[in-house]
């Protein structure tokens, strides 16, 4: 793989410089629209309007309105991470251990790579016309076994209902990276397992699992970042009428600077940590799961 | 054996009813939109709202724009990083990876800090500013995608004999990446390229803080003025993401059987 740097004629060598010229444009690119509109952010979280030094920005999110939309946040990404990551595993191991057709399990693999990515305004929508006030599932619920879903408290603007509408990109993910993982665990293992006498119980408990628990950690923390991060489709299925961190975060920067820019600067550099974390994780754990599926 | 068939059955029907329904609704409610018939009304009047079709267009262009700025940034890297700088691999990737891990709503607050008005680049200021902006926004969002289909492209190939090859002929670095890479690697192209699509076309967060009337915030615009023409315009997003996504399984295979022939 690193072959050429030797093994081309030393007569090339001095056109190294020249080659500077092929990466430079990417390196410029990523500073200008990645690297310093983040770096922005994160010195501006920890400077007041004159410039100074000063943690007072980040005090402020202990504010409790800005403090109970982060935590929010964290409990939606957080349910809809093991939620999507007990459902996504479901679906994996029964399209790849349950015996269903292969067909089957390519289907349900093509449709997991569009569904991960039909995140945003038209998913929002998409549940609005199913468990909205008018939706297809409430009248059919009506109609047909006489129950009032909104009657009985239920609301697709809530918290329930944008989870129920996150699971939505996120089991399919968890079925896209668990189902590789789980096909990386041999048939032989499960054979040595049977012929010491494990129950299939045991199999899993004691040679399943912790082979996969890397792999299921992992993506649930890229699960957590990755709802942690939606902010199209709360925006366009609750308005702003449930202050999730990154709604607070969008409304800040809306209404610009009307009162606070260095609290949107605390919001923003909190929402990297956390997402920086999650990711993080993921990255920590996929190379230690990659260890046994080589 | 078939106990565990049953339960793998159960499985599948009910995440397959879980993830059918909002697509039957979203269809279902599109159509009701004459009293007492389905009708194709909702879609009609959406096609013909000269709105949509503005904004459509201008997100259907800004998409494509972003594929062109994509493939020129990332193609040049992906291969002069593999030929003479392996030592930078892990930076570049680290660097494509961070638009997944910095949420985008961060990045385009740092946009709007360092490019308004009063700042040494005023790209927010003009119309022409602005577009840039959002191009360049979106180039960063693709970044992950277009790299890592380029490279696993590259990965293929023999990119060292071949530019030897070519160097030999007498041919430039320009004409190498055109003439002799790009081809070679254009299938991964076109799968980084229709999910970049895919992600570009009903962009909101990007769009609607930069004040760009795109197809993503016309489209929260209906959904809080209309009843069913946000389902009829949810349907066309999901048939854009299923075209996109159905284009790259198909060019996938193509690429395995040609290179199996190989």
């Amino acid at each position: 793989m690193t072959t050429s740097a030797v093994s081309l004629p030393a007569a090339l060598r001095p056109r190294q410089i020249l080659n500077w010229f092929g990466v430079a444009p990417f390196f410029i690119f990523a500073t200008l629209f990645l690297i310093l509109p983040t770096l922005n952010i994160v010195v501006g979280a920890f400077r007041n309007a004159q410039g100074e030094a000063t943690l007072e920005n980040l005090g402020k999110l202990l504010s409790p309105s800005i403090r109970s939309a982060f935590w929010i946040s964290i409990e939606l990404s957080l349910m809809t991470a093991v939620l999507g990551c007990l459902f996504g595993f479901l679906i994996a191991a029964a399209i790849t251990l349950g015996g269903l057709p292969r067909p089957l399990r390519n289907a349900i693999l093509t449709f997991s790579g569009v569904a991960s990515n039909f995140a945003g305004v038209p998913l929002a929508f998409a549940f609005i016309a199913t468990l909205g006030r008018l939706g297809f599932v409430t009248m059919l619920l009506r109609h047909w076994f006489g129950i009032n879903l909104y009657g009985s408290g239920f609301n697709i603007v809530s918290f329930l209902g944008l989870a129920l509408t996150y699971l939505y990109f996120q089991i399919p993910l968890m079925v896209l990276i668990i189902t590789p993982a789980l096909e990386g665990l041999r048939r032989e293992w499960r054979e040595a397992a049977e012929s010491l006498g494990a129950s299939g119980f045991q199999y899993w408990r004691m040679v399943a699992l912790p082979v996969l628990w890397p792999s299921l950690l992992g993506t649930l923390a890229l699960l957590f970042a990755n709802a942690f991060g939606a902010v199209a489709t709360a925006i366009a299925l609750t308005g702003s009428s449930l202050s999730i961190a990154p709604i607070v975060l969008f409304a800040q920067i809306r209404g610009d600077v009307l009162n606070d820019p260095h609290l949107g600067y605390a919001i923003a550099f909190a929402m990297i940590v956390l997402t920086a974390v999650a990711n993080g994780i993921y990255i920590l754990l996929r190379m230690r799961a990659e260890r046994w599926v080589k | 054996m078939t106990g565990k068939r049953l339960w793998s059955w159960l499985a599948v029907v009910l995440g397959g009813l879980y993830f059918l329904l909002p697509l039957a609704g979203m269809v279902d409610f599109s159509m009701r939109m004459k009293r007492g018939e389905y009708s194709f009304e909702a879609y009609r009047l959406v096609l013909a709202d000269p709105q949509f079709q503005q904004t459509f267009g201008y997100s259907v262009g800004l998409a494509l724009l972003t594929i062109v700025l994509g493939i020129l940034i990332v193609v040049p890297t992906a291969y002069f990083v593999r030929l003479r700088f392996p030592g930078l691999r892990p930076i570049v990737e680290f660097i494509t990876l961070l638009p997944l891990v910095i949420p985008p709503i961060v990045i385009v607050f740092g946009y709007i800090r360092i490019y308004n008005t009063s700042s040494i680049l005023p790209l927010t200021g003009s119309w022409l500013g602005t577009n840039i902006l959002l191009l360049f926004g979106y180039a960063t969002l693709s970044l992950p995608y277009m790299y890592r289909s380029v490279d696993t492209g590259l990965r293929t190939i023999d990119i060292a004999s071949l530019t030897e090859a070519a160097q030999s002929l007498g041919a430039g670095w320009a004409r190498i990446l055109t003439v002799v890479i790009l081809p070679n690697v254009f299938v991964s192209v076109l799968s980084g390229a229709f999910l970049t699509f895919a992600i570009v076309i009903g962009e909101y967060v990007f769009a609607a803080l930069l004040n760009v009337n795109s197809f993503g915030p016309y489209m929260v615009w209906m959904g809080g003025n209309r009843a069913y023409e946000p389902s009829a315009l949810a349907v066309v997003a999901f048939a854009i993401t299923w075209a996109c996504m159905g284009l790259i399984q198909l060019f996938t295979r193509f690429s395995k059987f040609s290179t199996a022939r190989r």
